[in-house]
């Protein structure tokens, strides 16, 4: 019996934030490592499965378990993986241990990293414990084949997560939590009435089952409701377009860790539900709604795009790039077709890659800037530092989907899809789809160039301003070269009077001056203790590290007034992801191989 | 005519009856040093409750077969000769111990454990007479104990003014604090009013039906049986051709006990006296005395007057969404911990009346009562651990409002775990699975019952209550506010480096000092009654089936 394998996977990341709870003293001094450790035998795990998993029957749900839990309500404890959550499955173990190498080697200081446990503020074994229970809830999701089940992991992530922002998060973290979570909630609970419905008609939860029957014995009127039901929980999680106001602002106040799980795994639990229940269980519901969804994908695309033209915040341009990309997954799906829902799959394993890494690199920026804002991170990457310059330009060309990375093949497929879309659909008004969403991607085109331009290219501002005056470096490495009074209209807006203990606006860099040496460190201050308190304590909480020994020395203010490039323990989180990209943009084949026949079982009611 | 008792029938009344006397007659005899006997008369007590619920648990061992007693014999109940089986073959009989009565006792009564030990921690404080207190709570559990027993509305009532009664007095208990008095009085006022409405509409059933025992009613309001009070000595006829008393009756009736369980329109008196009056009786009214009302309206509604279905799952389905919404729309905007939780829980009554609005189906209901029933069960188990923490923070935080939760996760962390898992149980997410499993249960009832407009508004309700929850849930592990504020940022941001805050030690500071007058002891009861609720919750979370097994049955036969 091979069902061991997937419950160790999802035991041992959930044995580890439980002993980190009982044997809190014990484990203290051993926080980077210990959370390095338990993802690395999770990662060990399901490359173990990935490697156990017979691919030759791909589209079957393999090394199952099924287990009675609770007769009463016929819930099912039903684990398995087949050939669209094996790839899942993998990225959210490798995405997870990347972010506790990213944590844990690092010496950043940031808000979160586990190096520091600050007063009142990291609160490092909370940050493992969060991680580790996330990752139980991530991989359930993909693992279960009971539809309680199903929604009983795709529930569990959000409490974790919520924290994450709540706690680690930036200064809007208070709000951007509470709308993530009541968002999301809202979501979920109407789902949880279309499985409802699923569940009163049919009389079963087991997925499997559901899928093999392929909407026997469901009225259509009924399908279309639970579908829709169904799809508007699926839909807020993914999110698709006008669900999607709670994506931009979770993301720009996440921590960076939080940012990357967010995008890279959170997200394709949405469109994972499509393939593994709403598509399957209902297929005359996703007919029948199919242009509907396709609407809102395009729309998606396109707002997205254009959102992304008109953001300064890098982190939130990613964001809104995201919902453009899950618009190529949902438009991907809506066709039903093979190649479409091909497509859809591998656009939400390279979105997982690409984003992450996107996210990765802009934590990276905003942790030695002080900010993501574009405009004042002043252009010049590339000269000033570049190794991540170049790594931003390699992501946000894989992003917006050059041939030959990951990020091409999934949108290409999609809009293929789109081209020719499965018999019962409106064949125009798909070609119309697929015109506008090629017109998204040259959008998309648009404004990661326009991205690179203002960033990476151009004249380093900083390069005159920095040597002027003796920037002290702030807690977050040595982040603080500040603008020296900006030129042109944002100085004004920018320039807090020197001596008032300007703290209190201090989600502004603060100008360097002469005694800069409190000013300048208060960016970087609230970005790596501002986590534990409230926006409304903020002043507390921005003087107090003012104190901490390590801010206030000469010493520090002797350190490289230059940002640091990238730094090993950077390199070793990127690194697997840019391989991925490159490798999964020259051998798609890897990827198709294992989705194709469980695509083809999945629409087998449709074609 | 002799009647024979079946002692063993009425023993956990009879026990908890008996501890009440001994209790007010130790109360007299023992000598005066307030410590000993408060002590002694809490453990008296338990020890009465614990016997009490081992007559339950022997009862329940004895197998399926409900036993009955007070029966008026067949051949005197003046059946006309085609009386069905409704009756049962043992005639008409007062007090039933069936399936639906045990669990209910047993809720009642591993709910007072909690009471008690509750009891205990605030009692060691003084102020409060221990013999009193004592002696009402367990004439409350006397009351509570029986009414899921009584199969006629006399006994009903009665049973019902024994649990509301003795409440009162328990509020008001707290002599020369306003905010207690003016909740008893408030209770008593409403509570009052709520009983002669509802004896009111006992009376007009009566009139019309000729009896006062349910079975009989049953089979007058299904149209079985002539009804003598009915003009012209016509059969009933389900769902029409009903006589506009009839009508009248059964919204009196059930109006009297919503007011119990206080739902909308009846609800405006709970958070009042639930803040008015001591945690612990805070606890009793959501739990105990919120089961004993819904014991008696799943017993004039599915047993009495299931033929008059079409009359009342309308007017239960609007209540019960009236209830959920209010409730969670009011529970949003408090402050107050013990407001908030006041209203949530007539939230949480929208939920449990829910299931009932669809009871009209096939099986006699019994699936719709199964579903409440287990919803009541978990909900009491999550209810009384939040009430428990609520109790231990009341010790050191006397206003008890939400802010005074704020970063417990640091210098209590058990307690804020417990309290934290106990919310989001009460909200429904996962890792708290029982409140989760609770709300499927009844949404699967409520969808498969064809009220799928009722399935929406619980959705929404959901949601609304999830925020409140949440909200409180995150403060437990936000930093506590550092109380020296402003002023001096730098001390305080140094302070935090030691451990959580000095807000946090301050308080911490002030839990060992009062801590110290009450004595540790008490403070352990107040452990051992969370750990008992947590206990519960986690249980019913891994696994449900212990309640959901239970719990489906058919009602009285």
């Amino acid at each position: 019996m091979t069902g061991w394998l997937l419950v160790a996977l999802l035991a041992v990341p959930l044995l580890g934030a439980l002993l980190l709870v009982a044997l809190p003293g014990v484990l203290r001094p051993w926080l980077k490592l210990y959370g390095l450790l338990v993802s690395g035998i999770a990662l060990a795990l399901a490359v173990v499965t990935a490697v156990a998993f017979d691919h030759g029957q791909a589209a079957r749900p393999q090394l199952g378990l099924d287990l009675e839990w609770i007769p009463g309500l016929g819930l099912h404890f039903h684990l398995g993986v087949d050939g669209i959550s094996l790839p899942l499955v993998v990225l959210t173990a490798l995405l997870t241990f990347l972010c506790f190498g990213y944590l844990g080697l690092g010496d950043a200081r940031g808000p979160g990293q586990l190096l520091w446990p600050k007063a009142g503020g990291n609160r490092p074994r909370a940050m493992v414990f969060t991680l580790l229970v996330l990752e139980v809830g991530m991989i359930g999701t993909f693992l279960a084949l009971d539809l309680l089940l199903f929604f009983v992991f795709f529930e569990i992530v959000l409490i974790p997560m919520y924290f994450l922002i709540a706690v680690w998060g930036g200064a809007g973290r208070r709000a951007a939590s509470i709308k993530f979570i009541l968002y999301t909630l809202l979501g979920s609970v109407v789902m949880l009435l279309g499985l409802l419905l699923v569940w009163a008609r049919t009389g079963t939860l087991d997925i499997v089952a559901l899928s093999q029957a392929h909407g026997a014995g469901i009225p259509r009127a009924v399908q279309i409701l639970a579908f829709v039901a169904i799809g508007i929980g699926l839909a807020v999680k993914t999110p698709m377009w006008p669900l999607h106001t709670w994506l931009p602002d979770a993301h720009t106040e996440a921590p960076t860790v939080g940012s990357v799980l967010l995008a890279g795994v959170l997200l394709k639990m949405g469109t994972y539900g499509f393939a593994r229940i709403a598509i399957p269980v209902l297929p005359e519901g996703a007919a029948a709604v199919a242009p509907w969804l396709g609407a809102f994908a395009v729309v998606g695309i396109v707002y997205g795009a254009l959102a992304c033209l008109a953001q300064r915040d890098l982190k939130r341009m990613i964001a809104y790039s995201s919902v453009g990309h899950m618009g190529f997954v949902l438009l991907g799906f809506a066709t039903l077709t093979p190649a479409g829902v091909n497509g859809a799959l591998f656009a939400n394993i390279a979105h997982g890659l690409i984003t992450g890494l996107l996210f990765f690199l802009a934590g990276a920026i905003k942790e030695r800037y002080g900010t993501a804002d574009m405009s004042r991170l002043g252009g010049g990457m590339l000269a000033t530092l570049p190794h991540l310059g170049a790594v931003l330009t390699f992501a946000a060309i894989a992003s917006l989907g050059v041939p030959g990375l990951a990020g091409f093949w999934g949108e290409m497929l999609s809009l293929f899809g789109a081209f020719q879309p499965a018999d019962g659909l409106p064949r125009g008004l798909f070609l119309t789809f697929m015109v506008v969403g090629g017109l998204g991607a040259v959008l998309t085109a648009a404004y990661f160039l326009v991205m690179l331009s203002r960033v990476t290219h151009g004249v380093p501002a900083r390069a005159v301003a920095v040597p002027a005056g003796p920037a002290p470096s702030g807690p977050v490495g040595s982040a603080s070269p500040v603008p020296l009074a900006p030129a042109g209209p944002l100085a004004a807006d920018q320039s807090v009077p020197l001596g008032s203990p300007g703290a209190l606006v201090a989600d502004q860099p603060a100008p360097l001056g002469s005694s800069g040496s409190l000013a300048a460190d208060q960016p970087a201050a609230l970005e790596s203790t501002g986590a534990g308190e409230l926006p409304d304590e903020q002043p507390v909480a921005v003087v107090a590290p003012a104190t901490d020994p390590l801010n206030g020395t000469p010493g520090a203010a002797r350190r490289r007034a230059v940002p640091r490039d990238i730094q090993g323990y950077e390199f070793a989180a990127w690194v697997p992801l840019i391989v991925l990209i490159l490798l999964f943009g020259l051998w798609p084949k890897l990827l198709l191989s294992l989705t194709t026949p469980a695509v083809q079982s999945l629409l087998g009611a449709l074609s | 005519m002799i009647q024979q008792i079946d002692y063993f029938v009425i023993a956990a009344p009879l026990v908890l009856a008996v501890v009440a006397g001994l209790v007010l007659l130790l109360d007299a005899f023992l000598p005066a040093g307030t410590r000993a006997r408060a002590g002694g008369l809490g453990l008296v007590s338990l020890a009465g409750v614990v016997v009490a619920l081992g007559f339950v648990v022997a009862q329940a061992v004895q197998g399926d077969r409900s036993r009955a007693t007070f029966c008026v014999p067949q051949a005197l109940g003046g059946a006309t000769a085609g009386s069905s089986g409704a009756a049962g073959a043992q005639g008409l009989c007062s007090f039933v111990v069936d399936q639906f009565a045990l669990i209910f006792a047993g809720l009642v009564l591993v709910a007072a454990v909690v009471v008690v030990l509750l009891s205990m921690s605030e009692l060691a404080g003084g102020g409060i007479p221990v013999g009193e207190w004592y002696f009402l709570l367990l004439c409350t559990l006397v009351g509570a104990v029986s009414l899921p027993s009584s199969r006629d509305l006399i006994m009903l009532v009665v049973a019902l003014e024994l649990v509301s009664l003795p409440v009162f007095a328990l509020t008001a208990l707290k002599r020369y604090d306003g905010r207690s008095s003016e909740a008893a009085v408030k209770l008593f006022l409403v509570s009052v009013v709520s009983t002669a409405v509802m004896l009111f509409g006992v009376s007009l059933l009566y009139g019309v039906s000729g009896t006062v025992f349910l079975s009989r009613l049953a089979s007058v309001f299904s149209g079985q049986t002539a009804a003598p009070g009915a003009a012209g000595d016509y059969l009933l006829q389900a769902g029409h051709g009903l006589p506009g008393v009839v009508t009248v009756g059964v919204v009196l009736v059930a109006a009297g006990f919503a007011f119990k369980i206080a739902a909308v329109p009846f609800h405006s008196w709970a958070a009042d006296v639930y803040q008015g009056a001591p945690v612990p009786v805070a606890a009793l009214l959501s739990v105990i005395s919120k089961a004993a009302g819904f014991a008696g309206l799943i017993l004039v509604l599915l047993t009495a007057l299931y033929g008059q279905a079409a009359t009342w799952t309308p007017v239960v389905a609007v209540v019960a969404a009236l209830t959920m919404t209010v409730g969670n729309l009011l529970a949003m905007r408090q402050r107050s911990a013990v407001r908030l939780l006041a209203w949530s829980s007539v939230a949480q009554s929208g939920y449990i009346l829910a299931p009932l609005a669809v009871a009209g189906g096939a099986s006699f209901g019994s699936e719709a009562v199964g579903t409440s029933l287990a919803y009541l069960v978990i909900y009491a188990a999550m209810n009384l651990g939040a009430f428990a923490v609520v109790m231990l923070v009341s010790r050191t935080a006397a206003r008890n409002e939400l802010d005074d939760y704020r970063g417990l996760a640091f210098h209590r962390p058990a307690a804020a775990i417990a309290l934290a898992f106990c919310l989001i149980c009460l909200a429904g997410l996962p890792p708290g699975l029982a409140g989760l499993f609770a709300k499927v249960v009844v949404f699967r009832e409520i969808v498969e019952g064809g009220a799928g407009w009722l399935a929406v508004v619980m959705a929404v309700n959901t949601v609304i209550g999830l925020y409140y929850y949440v909200v409180w849930t995150a403060r437990l592990f936000t930093p506590a506010v550092a109380e020296s504020g402003v002023a001096e940022p730098v001390t305080a941001g140094v302070a935090a480096g030691g451990s959580g805050s000095p807000g946090g030690a301050g308080r911490a500071g002030g839990a060992v000092a009062l801590a110290g007058t009450g004595g540790s002891r008490m403070l352990t009861a107040v452990w051992v009654a969370v750990g008992i609720a947590l206990v519960a919750a986690v249980l019913f979370s891994i696994a449900p089936q212990l309640v959901l097994g239970v719990t489906s049955f058919s009602p009285a036969g």
